[in-house]
C-alpha cells in the first residue's frame, strides 16, 4: 500500500505540472509595455515554485516508499545533519529565493503603481455600477465636468450624472458603453464606482484593479496590439457579476480620431 | 353529530348561492357600463430622444444592428401622439368597481434588451407576467417607495426561464431596471379600477366604466401628471382629451 | 512552570440525561458535540458544493427536487445567477466557520488538550458549554435565512461592503439574509472566545505535575497557539459584524461611503468608508487561514509521530515554527488587499512577510520530511491521511509564492487560481487533518475502532479525487478564469468549459467518499470491534487513561508526567514506546525537561 501511495503522489505531480509545462492552458497574450515584466516574474516564480514542488513531493513520496517497510529489528535512523540543518537550509534556500523575487517583484510592481502617469497620457474615465462599465472622454477641453449623483439617470442614458446645461466642463464630454484607446499611447485611466464594489480586469493588459466606492483611484497602462478584448469584473457585485463586462478597442490612432469624432457626433 | 354536518351543509349552499349571485350581479352591471375614450398629444415638437449604446452585450448590439434603439422617454407618433400615457379613473369610482381587474393577465416582455411595453397598466393586486424572449439575462428589478407598501424584488431571468409573476399592493408608479443593461427602463403604472395606456396615435380607451361623474387623470412619466372632469352616462361614452407640454 | 494538580474545574459526574449528553460541562462531550455539528455542517456545505459544481459544469441541468429549498432561487429546478451566490456564500460560510474552525480545533481541542494537559477539565466549564451552544445558536440563525425573505445573502463568505451594506437594494438577501449572517458570525465569535479563553487558561495553568510546557504534544500546543489567534481575531471580527449590523438596523454608515446610487437613486449613507471592512475582516480573515490549518499540524505531527515509532527532528523547532506562523498572520493580511485600491506602497510592505512566512512553513514541512526519514513508517488510515496532508499542504503552499507577489497577484487576483489555493492548504489539508485526526483518536472517543479498509477506500478517493478537482482550478486562474461566475459567457473564458465539466465529474466522485466516511462514522460508533486503552501505542496522556475516559479523565488518581511526550525507539528502554506517566528511567539526552 505504502508503495502504490508514493507511486501515486509522484504520478500526481507530474500529472499536476504536464498542463504548466506544456501551456494547456497558458495566460491570455500580452499586449501591454509592463506586461513583459509581470510575465518573467511569473515565469520566474512558476520555476522556483514547480522545483520546490515536484522535490518536495518526490522526496515525501521516496521516504514514504522507503521506510515504510522496515526490516525487522532495524533501529530509527535520525536525518543527517538533524533539525539545525534542515532549518537552515530553509532559511538559505527559501529566504534567498523568497527575498529574490520579492526584490525583483517590485520593479514589476513599481513600474504600474509607483510611477505616475505620463504628462501626455490620454485620460479616460471608467464607472463602474451594478452591471456594466461606461467609459468617458474629456472632449476637447480636456477636462471632465463634474459628477451630480442625484443626476445620475440611467433611465435618461446620463450615466455619469452630468449636468450639460450647467457645467461648461460637461458640454463636450463623451460617454460610451466601449472603451476605445489609441495604440501605443499611454492610457490614463480614472475609475469611479457608482455604487459598490467592482474590479476592473483584462487579462491581456496585465491590469486588474478594484473600484472603491467613494475613493477614485486610477492606474496608467500602454496598449501595444490594435484588436477587440474584453474587459471583465472580478469583484463580486451583486447577482449580475459574471455578466459584468464592456469591450475594449484598441485601435490605431487614425481609426480613435475618427471613434472619437463619431461619438461626440452621437452625444 | 349529524345535526352539525347538516349545519355546514346549509353553510354552503348559502355561500354557493351568494357566490353566485355576486358572479350573475357583476355580469348585469358589464352590460350597462360605459367608457371613457380620448386622445393624448405632445405640444410642440418631439423631444430628442438620445440612441442607446447597446455595446455593453453583443447580444443586445446584434438586436439592433439596422434598428438603432432610442430612449421611450417620450414615444410620439403622428400627429403628434402621445404614447405610454397611463389614464385612470382617480376620483368617483365606488369600492366594487375599484376593485375589479381584468381576467388576462398582462404581460411585460423583455425583448432586443427593451422592455415591452414600455409601461405596463395595472391594477392592485392583479396579478401580472414578466416574460423574456432574448439569449441574455436579465435582471428585473422594481424599485418601488418603501412608504406604500410595495415590496421591492430583483430577480434574474436567463434565457428559456419561466415567466416571473407578480402583484403589487398599492397604487404606484414604479420605475423599473435592468441592472445588467442599465438602458433597460420602464415602469408598472398600478392604479385603482378601470385604466388605459395610449397607444402611438396617441388614443386610449378605459371600459367597463359605471355611469357616474369622475375625475381622469393622465400620468406620462417625464410630464407628470393631468386631470380632467367626465360624465359617463350608462352604457355611454365620456371623452378626455389632454396635452402635455415635454419637460 | 507550577506543578499543578487540577485545582479548578471540580464538578460531580452528571446524572440526568440532559446534564450528561445536552447541556453537559464535560468537555469531552462538548468536544463531541462539537463535532457532531462540525460534521452536519461539512455535508450540508458538501452539497451545496455539489450542486454549484452541477451547475457550472451544466447549467441547465435540472436538479431534482432543488425547487424545494427556494422556489424562487431554483424555478425549475435550474439555479437562477443569484441563487448560485447564494449558496456560494453559504457554502464558504458553513465550511469555514462550521467546520474548519470547529472540527480541528473545538471539538478536538476540547476533548483531548485537557486529557493532554492532565487536566480534570477546563477551568471554566460553564464558559465551556456556553461556547459550544452559542456556536450551535450561530449555527442556526445562520441556516435560518434559507428560509426567510428573499434567502441568504449573496456578498460571498468575505462580505465585502459596500454591497454586504446597503440592504436589499443590492441585490436579493442583501437586507434580512445579511443581517442573520452577520449575526450568526457574531454569536460564532462570542462561541469561539469562550472556548480559547478556555483553551488557554487549561494549557498554561491546568497541568499535572510533571507537565512542563516542553512536555505539551505538539497538537496540545496547536491547540494554544490557535486559541491565542482566535481570541484575537475573533475579537475583531465580532465588533465588525456589529457594525454591519449597525449599517442596516441603525441608519449608520460605517461601510458605505457617501453618494452611491442604485436604480437612479442616491442611497440615504454616507461618510463611510469602504475599505474599512476589508481591513476588520482580513485583519480576522487572514489569521483564521492558520486556525484551520495549525491545529491540522499538530494532529498530522502526533499521528505520524505515533506511526513512525520516532519524534519529530526537533520538537522545538516545530513549535517555534507554529508561533512564528501565529505571529507573521497578523502582518500578511493586506495580501488579500494588493489591488483593493489600498495604498500601493502597502502591498509591497504587505508582500514581504507574505514571503517570509514561506520560511516558517516551510521549516514544517522539512521537519515532517526529515522526520520520515530513517522511520518504521506504519500504513493505516490515519497515518495515509497525515501523509496526504503533507502533500496537500506542499501543493495548497508553493501556489502561495506566487499570491505573495503584488505584481503577479495582478494577474491571478479573484481568480480559480486563488480558489485552488485556499482550498488546497486550507480546505483540503485541513480536512485531511480532520480525518487524520479522526480515524486515530476514535477508539479513544467511543471506544471502538473504524474500520480500516473503509478508511483506506475513503482516502484514496479523497486524495486522487482532490487534486483532480483543485489541481485544474489552477489553470483556470492562469488562463484568467475569473471566481464567483455563475457562468462563463466570456469569450475568452468559453475553451475552458471542459475543464469545469471534468471538476464538476471528479467534485461528485470525490463527495461520495465522503459518505463512505460517514457511514464507516456511524457503523463503527456501534457496531465497531471494542478496542483497548492504548491502540497505537502512544506515550501521552489520553493514551494512559479509560477507553473512553472517564468523568474526570483519569479516575482516581491525577497523572504525574516524567517523560517528554513522544518517547519512541529510545535504546535501552523496556519497549519501543515510554509512556510520559511511566516512572522508567531512560537515558535519551534529547529529552525535554
Amino acid at each position: 500500500m505504502a508503495k502504490i501511495f508514493a507511486v501515486t503522489i509522484i504520478l500526481i505531480a507530474i500529472a499536476s505540472a504536464v498542463p504548466i509545462v506544456m501551456h494547456m492552458w497558458p495566460m491570455p497574450q500580452d499586449i501591454s509595455t509592463h506586461g513583459a515584466l509581470i510575465d518573467e516574474q511569473y515565469a520566474d516564480t512558476m520555476l522556483e515554485a514547480g522545483i520546490s514542488f515536484l522535490a518536495s513531493q518526490f522526496l515525501l513520496a521516496f521516504f514514504i516508499w522507503k521506510f515504510s517497510a522496515p526490516r525487522p529489528g532495524e533501529r530509527v535512523k535520525n536525518f543527517p545533519g538533524g533539525a539545525t540543518g534542515l532549518v537552515a537550509a530553509a532559511f538559505l534556500l527559501v529566504g534567498t529565493e523568497v527575498l529574490a523575487l520579492g526584490v525583483f517583484g517590485t520593479k514589476a510592481w513599481a513600474s504600474v503603481y509607483l510611477t505616475p502617469p505620463a504628462a501626455n497620457a490620454v485620460p479616460v474615465q471608467v464607472q463602474a455600477g451594478q452591471f456594466a462599465f461606461y467609459f468617458r472622454y474629456p472632449g476637447p477641453d480636456g477636462t471632465f465636468g463634474p459628477i451630480h449623483p442625484e443626476q445620475i439617470s440611467e433611465a435618461n442614458a446620463n450615466f455619469f450624472g452630468l449636468d450639460t446645461t450647467h457645467d461648461q466642463d460637461s458640454k463636450d464630454d463623451i460617454v460610451a458603453a466601449e472603451m476605445a484607446i489609441p495604440v501605443n499611447r499611454e492610457i490614463h485611466l480614472l475609475m469611479h464606482s457608482k455604487d459598490v464594489g467592482h474590479s476592473f480586469f483584462v487579462p491581456e493588459l496585465r491590469i486588474q484593479q478594484d473600484f472603491v466606492p467613494g475613493l477614485d483611484v486610477s492606474v496608467h497602462f500602454t496598449a501595444t496590439k490594435v484588436g477587440r478584448y474584453e474587459i471583465v469584473c472580478t469583484q463580486l457585485c451583486g447577482l449580475g457579476h459574471y455578466n459584468m463586462k464592456a469591450y475594449l478597442e484598441v485601435k490605431s490612432q487614425e481609426d480613435y480620431d475618427a471613434w472619437i469624432k463619431q461619438q461626440s457626433a452621437l452625444q | 353529530m349529524s345535526k352539525r354536518y347538516n349545519f355546514a351543509a346549509v353553510l354552503s349552499a348559502v355561500v354557493l348561492i351568494c357566490c353566485g349571485a355576486l358572479i350573475l350581479n357583476q355580469n348585469v352591471n358589464a352590460a350597462g357600463e360605459g367608457k371613457i375614450t380620448g386622445t393624448v398629444k405632445l405640444d410642440g415638437p418631439a423631444p430628442h430622444m438620445k440612441g442607446i449604446d447597446m455595446g455593453k452585450d453583443p447580444y443586445c448590439a446584434k438586436a439592433h444592428a439596422n434598428d438603432p434603439a432610442h430612449l421611450e422617454t417620450y414615444v410620439v407618433g403622428a400627429d403628434g401622439g402621445l404614447a405610454n400615457v397611463v389614464v385612470y379613473i382617480s376620483e368617483g369610482l365606488s369600492g366594487s368597481a375599484a376593485a375589479e381587474s381584468s381576467a388576462t393577465e398582462p404581460v411585460f416582455d423583455q425583448k432586443n434588451c427593451m422592455y415591452t411595453p414600455h409601461v405596463l397598466g395595472l391594477t392592485v393586486e392583479q396579478k401580472f407576467k414578466v416574460t423574456t424572449s432574448d439569449q441574455t439575462t436579465h435582471n428585473i428589478h422594481p424599485l418601488p417607495n418603501p412608504m406604500t407598501g410595495n415590496i421591492p424584488w430583483n430577480q434574474s431571468q436567463p434565457p428559456g426561464a419561466a415567466p416571473v409573476e407578480k402583484s403589487w399592493k398599492a397604487p404606484e408608479m414604479i420605475p423599473v431596471q435592468c441592472n445588467i443593461h442599465p438602458w433597460m427602463h420602464g415602469w408598472f403604472a398600478v392604479v385603482k379600477g378601470p385604466h388605459a395606456t395610449s397607444d402611438t396615435k396617441g388614443t386610449y380607451t378605459i371600459s367597463n366604466v359605471p355611469a357616474g361623474n369622475y375625475t381622469v387623470t393622465a400620468w406620462q412619466e417625464a410630464a407628470g401628471t393631468q386631470t380632467q372632469k367626465v360624465t359617463v352616462a350608462a352604457g355611454g361614452a365620456g371623452s378626455a382629451n389632454f396635452t402635455f407640454k415635454p419637460k | 512552570m507550577h506543578d499543578m494538580s487540577a485545582p479548578a474545574a471540580h464538578h460531580g459526574a452528571p446524572t440526568s440525561f440532559i446534564r450528561k449528553h445536552v447541556f453537559s460541562l464535560d468537555h469531552k462531550v462538548i468536544g463531541k458535540q462539537y463535532y457532531a455539528l462540525a460534521l452536519l455542517a461539512a455535508l450540508i456545505g458538501m452539497a451545496l458544493s455539489w450542486i454549484m459544481r452541477i451547475h457550472l459544469g451544466w447549467g441547465n441541468f435540472a436538479i431534482p427536487g432543488l425547487h424545494l429549498l427556494s422556489s424562487t432561487g431554483a424555478p425549475g429546478n435550474v439555479l437562477t445567477p443569484e441563487y448560485y451566490l447564494q449558496l456560494m456564500t453559504m457554502h464558504g460560510t458553513i465550511m469555514v466557520f462550521f467546520v474548519l474552525t470547529t472540527a480541528p480545533f473545538a471539538a478536538f481541542g476540547n476533548f483531548f488538550l485537557p486529557i493532554q494537559t492532565g487536566a480534570e477539565d477546563m477551568p471554566f466549564p460553564h464558559f465551556n458549554m456556553m461556547s459550544f451552544w452559542v456556536t450551535f445558536v450561530g449555527f442556526w440563525v445562520l441556516i435560518a435565512s434559507f428560509f426567510v425573505g428573499d434567502g441568504p445573502t449573496l456578498g460571498g463568505w468575505t462580505q465585502y461592503a459596500p454591497l454586504s451594506a446597503i440592504g436589499s437594494v443590492g441585490g436579493p438577501g442583501q437586507g434580512l439574509g445579511v443581517v442573520l449572517w452577520a449575526t450568526s458570525i457574531a454569536i460564532f465569535c462570542i462561541g469561539q472566545l469562550l472556548g480559547s479563553l478556555n483553551f488557554i487558561t487549561t494549557t498554561l495553568d491546568m497541568r499535572c505535575k510533571g507537565m512542563s510546557l516542553m512536555r505539551l504534544p505538539l497538537t496540545a500546543w496547536a491547540w494554544f497557539i490557535t486559541s491565542v489567534m482566535g481570541l484575537t481575531a475573533f475579537a475583531v471580527l465580532m465588533p465588525a459584524c456589529i457594525l454591519l449590523i449597525l449599517d442596516h438596523v441603525a441608519g449608520t454608515s460605517f461601510f458605505v461611503a457617501s453618494n452611491l446610487v442604485i436604480n437612479d437613486q442616491v442611497l440615504p449613507h454616507s461618510g463611510g468608508s469602504t475599505l474599512l471592512w476589508q481591513h476588520l475582516f482580513w485583519f480576522f480573515g487572514h489569521p483564521e487561514v492558520y486556525i484551520a490549518i495549525v491545529p491540522g499540524m499538530g494532529i498530522v505531527s502526533h499521528v505520524l509521530i505515533t506511526n513512525m515509532r520516532k519524534p519529530m527532528l526537533s520538537h522545538r523547532v516545530l513549535i517555534y515554527s507554529m508561533a512564528a506562523l501565529a505571529v507573521l498572520s497578523y502582518m500578511v493580511y493586506g495580501h488579500h488587499m494588493f489591488v483593493s485600491g489600498m495604498n500601493p506602497v502597502s502591498s509591497l510592505a504587505f508582500s514581504f512577510p507574505t514571503l517570509v512566512i514561506t520560511i516558517p512553513s516551510t521549516i514544517v514541512v522539512l521537519m515532517w520530511l526529515g522526520s520520515l526519514y530513517g522511520s518504521k513508517l506504519q500504513i493505516n488510515s490515519a497515518s495515509l491521511f497525515s501523509l496526504g496532508f503533507i502533500s496537500m499542504f506542499i501543493s495548497g503552499g508553493v501556489s502561495g509564492f506566487f499570491l505573495a507577489q503584488p505584481s503577479i497577484d495582478i494577474m491571478l487576483h479573484a481568480t480559480y487560481f486563488v480558489v485552488g489555493h485556499f482550498h488546497l492548504v486550507m480546505g483540503v489539508a485541513a480536512m485531511f487533518g480532520i480525518f487524520a485526526g479522526t480515524y486515530f483518536w476514535f477508539p479513544k472517543m467511543t471506544g471502538r475502532m473504524m474500520s480500516e479498509p473503509l478508511g483506506k477506500a475513503h482516502f484514496w478517493l479523497s486524495f486522487v479525487g482532490a487534486y483532480c478537482i483543485f489541481m485544474p482550478f489552477h489553470y483556470l486562474g492562469i488562463a484568467g478564469n475569473v471566481r464567483r461566475y455563475q457562468a462563463f459567457t466570456d469569450d475568452y473564458l468559453i475553451p475552458l468549459i471542459p475543464v469545469h465539466k471534468f471538476i464538476t465529474i471528479a467534485a461528485l466522485i470525490t463527495g461520495f467518499a465522503q459518505l463512505i466516511f460517514v457511514y464507516n462514522l456511524i457503523y463503527s460508533r456501534f457496531k465497531g470491534p471494542v478496542e483497548t486503552d492504548n491502540p497505537w501505542q502512544g506515550t501521552s496522556l489520553e493514551w494512559s487513561t479509560a477507553t473512553p475516559p472517564p468523568h474526570n479523565n483519569f479516575g482516581a488518581t491525577m497523572p504525574v508526567v516524567y517523560h517528554d511526550p513522544y518517547q519512541y525507539s529510545v535504546e535501552g528502554a523496556s519497549s519501543d514506546f515510554v509512556m510520559q506517566t511511566s516512572p522508567e528511567k531512560i537515558n535519551n539526552p534529547n529529552e525535554e525537561k
